[in-house]
């Protein structure tokens, strides 16, 4: 059984105004997993998260990124959204006015379009919305506001995580996710991470705590230093981190 | 700054759709303003002596007044010689007695910008007035209307039919000494639109004015008036467009309204005179006064306007509330580009008592255009327990145009409460980015958001309008979810 690579990042290097970030990053992740990537500040994680998911601004050196085959970096940012890459924002900005139904159904019918499937109409929309509000014990007041306006930061969060369960991507990369929230908040999310799992997608979690990784279980958990992976194991590894810290991880 | 910007700048940039002549002989009077002008004027439209005289009062009155220089935009001096102040389509033989004998070309021409006149092809559940340069083509619906007691026609055929209602409500909102523009307007003012709804009428469809400027070196000058006795309500649409020309035209209107007690108008504007080339070059001026009275108890006056048109836009519907517990409100988008500057705003002056007045003003700059809001509220000693909230927003797209706010709050009763919200936004990469990783493109980001800033005001819009200024912002209608 051979398991179908999603995503093939090849020694990534990038950085902002010549200031280098990544430095030789590699990660393949394969469909069925879920990865855990963690490191201290300004260890690159969310430039990442930011690169992969196509945001300006950053100067690519060296190094190549395959997605489902194709090359990612050639993609706009909305073409990598069509093809199935979600990236959960750590902080996701507010759209004034503009409805979150709206903007999701527009979303998905973006993806759908991109797919050759008829898009949705606003009755069949609004069913799939409800199903996917009782998986996240998401309140349904949050979806008749504008997108994030006024929300708190674990609104915003779980908002987030119900754009994901509506959009169904093949490689979800969830960035800090957990930070800001408060335990049961986190409990929340993290079970609607764990139920939107499908054996044909992916996640790539980002945190900087072990905590997020008592309700979400990792495949595969690396520990990133200075812009690349300088350890990777199994979940044992987080608890190690844990009880040691990363200095010794990364000195190691 | 990075390409995202140059996107959104690129996507402002529309073309000016309704830039087209139409080849019709026209009647102007040599450029040039005097007595003689307006006499002329006064004799071509075949007006009684009393109007004559006001015409000429207010010319006088004009003479003796400087050029305002206060408002926030930047224009050479214009040279009030070189305006032709009537200009006409020729006509045909005998006055055409119905909207079928007009001059095809010209019924051609409001079908092209989307108003067909034509009884079969009529708009369902609008009236129109139709102004063509200086007089008015036809009215439609006005025998359904005729039924209900509703006057609705040119202003021209109200001097004839209605002299005792023109005669009492003509300047009586606007007079000719309040302002360079008013009084102008007041001399050479040459068609425009009359409505009166009679007591306790709720006009059944909406009324409109479509304003189409079309010879060159001319100027527009109308005058709407509107008059709704106690108990009556109506909503009041107004459109306009011009030709592309190089030179810039002067467009001086004045609008009044009046409602008596627990009386409602609503007025909303989408205004898409031709703005100009992308370097400045041609235009329309568009200086109008437009004011309400809400003369009467409880009644209620609200504006509604879509500005994005015109080189320079200064004007500033305003309510004054006269009678006790009546309200105003005052909604407006106004966007400005390329080289477009806009002065914009209201004056709400509250007089009665319990007198409420709402703003709610969205200022949008891109390429190098400014937007200035300027408002007043003025609270008079005996208006107790007067309320006031205005909020102002503006958005910057791009980094080379400008939003400028003028709020002016005077406050003369302790019991009142005024409120002012302001903010200004630039139109975010965040928010784009955000946009384009939920697989929206960048041009849907831009539309989606600007929509969403303009929201509370297009929500005011009746639905036409609300199409047709979603439209011209370049914003698809949002779904019927939510």
């Amino acid at each position: 059984m051979s398991k179908q690579p999603i995503i093939e990042i090849e020694n990534l290097h990038a950085g902002v105004e010549n200031k280098p970030i990544l430095k030789g990053f590699s990660l393949t992740i394969n469909e069925g997993e879920v990865h855990a990537l963690m490191g201290l500040n300004g260890s690159g994680k969310s430039t990442l998260a930011a690169i992969l998911a196509g945001r300006d601004g950053y100067e690519i050196t060296q190094g190549t990124v395959k997605y489902l085959g194709q090359d990612l970096l050639e993609l706009d940012p909305e073409e990598r959204a069509r093809a199935g890459l979600f990236l959960a924002f750590q902080y996701p900005v507010e759209i004034p006015g503009v409805n979150s139904t709206y903007f999701l159904k527009a979303a998905l019918n973006e993806i759908r379009k991109s797919k050759g499937q008829q898009e949705l109409d606003a009755i069949e929309f609004l069913s799939l919305v409800k199903e996917k509000v009782k998986l996240l014990e998401l309140s349904e007041d949050l979806l008749r506001r504008s997108v994030n306006e006024g929300f708190s930061g674990g609104e915003k969060k779980r908002a987030e995580i119900f754009q994901m369960a509506v959009l169904e991507p093949r490689l979800a990369i969830l960035d800090e996710t957990d930070s800001g929230l408060d335990i049961d908040a986190l409990k929340i999310v993290s079970s609607g991470v764990n139920k939107l799992k499908r054996p044909d997608s992916a996640q790539l979690v980002i945190t900087h705590y072990q905590r997020l990784l008592n309700y979400i279980v990792p495949d595969f958990v690396h520990v990133m230093a200075d812009g690349r992976i300088v350890k990777s194991g199994d979940k044992s590894l987080a608890l190690e981190l844990e009880a040691n810290g990363y200095e010794a991880i990364v000195n190691a | 700054m990075s390409t995202a910007t140059e996107t959104i700048e690129t996507l402002v940039k529309q073309e000016y759709k309704y830039g087209f002549v139409t080849d019709v002989e026209s009647e102007s009077t040599p450029p040039g303003l005097s007595e003689d002008t307006i006499r002329h004027i006064s004799t071509k439209k075949n007006e009684p002596a009393w109007l004559t005289d006001w015409r000429i009062k207010a010319y006088r009155y004009w003479l003796t007044m400087p050029e305002p220089t206060w408002q926030f935009v930047k224009y050479p001096k214009i040279d009030f010689q070189d305006i032709s102040y009537f200009s006409q389509p020729k006509p045909k033989g005998d006055a055409p007695k119905s909207l079928d004998e007009v001059d095809p070309k010209l019924l051609e021409t409001y079908e092209k910008l989307g108003i067909p006149l034509r009884e079969r092809a009529r708009l369902a559940g609008v009236a129109v007035d139709a102004i063509f340069d200086s007089v008015s083509v036809g009215t439609t619906y006005r025998e359904d209307l005729a039924k209900k007691g509703i006057i609705f026609c040119s202003f021209s055929e109200a001097v004839h039919g209605h002299p005792e209602l023109v005669k009492k409500y003509l300047g009586s909102v606007v007079p000719y000494t309040d302002n360079y523009y008013a009084a102008l307007n007041s001399a050479v003012f040459t068609d425009g639109s009359f409505c009166y709804i009679p007591k306790g009428v709720r006009c059944p469809m909406e009324l409109s004015t479509y304003f189409r400027i079309n010879a060159a070196k001319s100027g527009q000058f109308e005058r709407t008036l509107i008059v709704a006795d106690e108990g009556a309500s109506v909503s009041y649409l107004e459109g306009c467009t011009a030709p592309m020309r190089d030179e810039n035209q002067l467009h001086a209107a004045v609008v009044e309204l009046v409602a008596l007690d627990r009386a409602e108008i609503k007025y909303s504007t989408v205004q898409n005179w031709y703005p100009g080339d992308v370097n400045g070059i041609g235009g329309i001026y568009n200086f109008v006064t437009k004011r309400g009275l809400c003369k009467g108890k409880n009644s209620r006056i609200t504006w509604t306007q879509v500005e994005t048109g015109s080189a320079i836009t200064w004007k500033y519907p305003s309510c004054i509330l006269l009678g006790d517990n009546s309200k105003g409100e005052f909604y407006s988008v106004a966007v400005v580009n390329n080289m477009q500057q806009a002065d914009t705003g209201t004056k709400m002056i509250h007089i009665g008592k319990n007198t409420k007045s709402t703003i709610v003003s969205k200022g949008i700059s891109a390429g190098r255009g400014q937007n200035s809001y300027r408002g007043l509220v003025e609270i008079r000693k005996s208006a107790a327990n007067a309320r006031n909230f205005s909020q102002c927003d503006s958005m910057l797209i791009g980094s080379n145009c400008g939003a400028h706010t003028f709020p002016y709050i005077e406050v003369k009763n302790t019991t009142a409460s005024v409120e002012h919200e302001a903010s200004t936004s630039k139109i975010g990469e965040d928010q784009i980015f955000y946009c384009n990783a939920r697989g929206l493109s960048t041009q849907d980001a831009v539309n989606m958001i600007v929509n969403g800033f303009c929201k509370e005001v297009f929500k005011e819009l009746p639905m036409e309008f609300a199409v047709e200024a979603q439209k011209l912002l370049g914003v698809s209608l949002e779904g019927s979810v939510g």
